[in-house]
C-alpha cells in the first residue's frame, strides 16, 4: 500500500502508461501533467495544454501509446507523442454540453466519450479524409452519461448514466471491424442496439464495469447500492443496499469480486455469488493505524454528554488513508480477472496504490 | 413598446412543462398501494399489541400513487403507531424488520419530520436513532434520493 500525495486539490482523473511507469492526470483545472516515477518519488515530465475547461477524463491506450482527454470544453483531443513532445489532434464530438468521460476500446480503434448532452459519441480515425470522425448514440439516453465500459469483444459498452439506469449499447462500427460473435447479451449487434438496461429505480448512476469475460456487469448507483447484472436470455440482477454513503467508483478485480470506493474515502471489497445471486460486502480493505486511546476525565466526559449527547470520545478524524472522497479506481497490475494491485485518485489529490492478495477459496462439496 | 408589456400573464407560465427535454418518471406497471387500513392499527394499539401494529402499519406503503390524501393518511396512521410505543420497546421492533422495511421506517421517519408536533419530535428523534443503527448511513441516502416516496 503507497500513498503519494500530488496535490492539494482534486484530482479529476488519471490514466497510466502501459508499464506504469508515467501517470496523467487533471489537477482540477484545464491541463493535464504527466509524472514520471523516479527512485525518490514524482516528477512532472509534460504539461499537456489544449483544453479551454476543465480535463474531465482522460485514457491512455497501453499499446499505441495515445492519450485521448476529453474537457467541459465540449471537445476531445488525441494525443500522440512525436519525439519528446505530446501533439493533440482535436476531436470534433458535435455535442452541445460538457463531455464527462472517455474511454479507448480493447483495440484501441475506437473510443467512446459520454456527455452531458445525453448521448454517447463513438469515434474512430477515418484513413480517407485523416480525421477522426464520430457516430452518436442517442436513444433512449434521458440524462447525463456519467461513465463508461467497453466490453472486450470491442463492440459492446456499457454506460451509466443520471437517468438512473445502466444500459448496455452496440458500438458496432462496420467500416472497422467484422461482425460479433454472440454473446450472452444478444446475437445481434447493430449500431446504437440496447442490449441490456436496467430498472432504473435507483439513483444516479456513478460508474459501469464489465468484468473480465464481459457476460457481468456492475454498477454503483448514488442511493448507497451497488448492483451486478449476469448477460442471458433474460438478465439476472442481483444487488446490495449498502450502510454506507454512495460509491463512486467500482472494478472487477475478479470474475466474482469487485472493490469498489466513494463517499467513505476507502476502498471495500464485493463478493457476487452467482449461484444465489446476491452481492455481500467482502470487508474494508483500508485497515488504519489504531490510535492511542487516552482515557477521559469526568469533566470531559460531562462536556460530551452535554453537546453530543453521548459519552464517546470518537475522534472526529478520518483514519482512512484517502482524507477526501475516492473518485476514480483503476487496475494497475493483473487485469480484471485476476487483479494484484489496483489504484485510487480522489478529492484529496492524493493517489493510493493497492496489493491484492487473491486467495483461492475451496470450494467445499 | 408598452402595449405589449401591459399583460403580464405570461409570467404565470411554468417554462419547465414544455421543455421537450424535460424528464418524465416512467409509469411503473406496478400496483398502487392504498397504505395500511386504518381501523386494524388502533384497534391492535388499544389490544396493546405493538409489534403487530408496527408490522400491520407498515404495509402497503403508498409509494406508487401520487395521491397525496392518501400518503397523509398512511403518514398519519404510522405516525399513531409510532409514538405508541415504549422506548425500549423501540429497539426489538426495528430489529424485527428486514432491510427494505429499514429503510421504509427511514422514510416514514423522515416524513415524519416534516410536521413536527408537540410530542413527535422527540419519539421520531428515537426511531431514527435505532434505525441508522441498523441501517446506517445508506438509509438514509436512500430517503433521500427515493423518487417515490411514502
Amino acid at each position: 500500500m503507497a500513498y503519494h500525495s500530488f496535490l492539494l486539490e482534486p484530482i479529476s482523473c488519471h490514466a497510466w502508461n502501459k508499464d506504469r511507469t508515467q501517470i496523467a492526470l487533471c489537477p482540477n483545472n484545464h491541463e493535464v501533467h504527466i509524472y514520471q516515477k523516479e527512485r525518490s518519488g514524482w516528477m512532472k515530465i509534460h504539461v499537456l495544454k489544449e483544453h479551454n475547461g476543465q480535463v474531465t477524463g482522460i485514457d491512455w491506450a497501453p499499446e499505441s501509446n495515445r492519450i485521448v482527454t476529453c474537457g467541459t470544453d465540449r471537445n476531445a483531443y488525441v494525443w500522440t507523442l512525436k519525439g519528446s513532445m505530446w501533439k493533440p489532434t482535436l476531436v470534433i464530438l458535435r455535442i452541445n454540453r460538457a463531455a464527462r468521460c472517455v474511454k479507448w476500446s480493447p483495440r484501441e480503434n475506437k473510443f467512446a466519450v459520454g456527455s452531458g448532452s445525453r448521448l454517447i459519441s463513438i469515434c474512430y480515425f477515418e484513413q480517407d479524409n485523416d480525421w477522426w470522425v464520430c457516430k452518436h448514440i442517442k436513444k433512449p439516453i434521458r440524462s447525463t452519461v456519467l461513465s463508461l465500459d467497453w466490453h472486450p469483444n470491442n463492440v459492446l459498452l456499457a454506460s451509466g448514466s443520471c437517468d438512473f439506469k445502466c444500459r448496455i449499447f452496440s458500438a458496432y462500427i462496420k467500416e472497422l471491424e467484422d461482425k460479433p460473435a454472440p454473446t450472452p447479451w444478444g446475437s445481434k449487434m447493430p449500431f446504437g442496439e440496447v442490449m441490456f438496461e436496467s430498472s432504473g429505480a435507483g439513483g444516479w448512476i456513478h460508474d459501469v464495469s464489465f468484468s473480465a469475460s464481459g457476460n457481468r456487469v456492475a454498477w454503483a448507483s448514488h442511493d448507497s447500492t451497488v448492483a451486478i447484472a449476469e448477460g442471458g436470455k433474460t438478465p439476472v440482477v442481483a444487488s446490495l443496499y449498502l450502510e454506507t454513503l454512495p460509491l463512486l467508483c467500482l472494478t472487477f478485480i475478479t470474475e466474482n469480486s469487485l472493490v469498489a470506493a466513494g463517499h467513505d474515502c476507502y476502498p471495500a471489497l464485493f463478493v457476487y455469488d452467482a449461484e444465489r445471486s446476491t452481492i455481500t460486502f467482502g470487508g474494508k480493505l483500508d485497515v488504519p493505524k489504531q490510535s492511542a486511546q487516552r482515557g477521559m476525565t469526568a469533566r470531559e466526559r460531562f462536556q460530551n454528554l452535554d453537546k453530543k449527547a453521548t459519552a464517546d470520545n470518537k475522534e472526529a478524524v478520518l483514519e482512512s488513508l484517502h482524507k477526501n472522497s475516492i473518485s476514480q479506481i483503476l487496475v494497475l497490475e493483473g487485469d480484471k480477472a485476476k487483479c494484484t494491485k489496483f489504484c485510487t485518485t480522489g478529492m484529496d489529490g492524493g493517489m493510493a496504490v493497492w496489493d491484492v492478495k487473491v486467495t483461492r477459496v475451496e470450494k467445499k462439496i | 413598446m408598452a402595449k405589449n408589456t401591459l399583460s403580464s400573464r405570461f409570467r404565470k407560465v411554468d417554462i419547465d412543462e414544455f421543455d421537450e427535454n424535460k424528464f418524465v418518471d416512467e409509469q411503473e406497471e406496478a400496483a398502487e398501494l392504498q397504505g395500511p387500513d386504518g381501523a386494524e392499527p388502533t384497534h391492535l394499539i388499544h389490544q396493546g399489541d405493538m409489534m403487530t401494529a408496527f408490522h400491520v402499519a407498515l404495509r402497503n406503503p403508498p409509494v406508487n400513487t401520487k395521491n397525496a390524501v392518501v400518503k397523509e393518511r398512511a403518514q398519519a396512521i404510522v405516525l399513531r403507531v409510532l409514538t405508541s410505543f415504549r422506548s425500549s420497546e423501540i429497539e426489538t421492533a426495528v430489529r424485527s424488520l428486514d432491510r427494505n422495511g429499514v429503510d421504509l421506517l427511514m422514510k416514514y421517519i423522515y416524513r415524519g419530520f416534516e410536521k413536527p408536533t408537540e410530542n413527535s419530535s422527540v419519539i421520531l428523534l428515537q426511531w431514527h436513532e435505532k434505525a441508522f443503527a441498523v441501517g446506517g448511513l445508506g438509509s438514509i441516502v436512500r430517503v433521500l434520493t427515493a423518487r417515490k416516496t411514502v
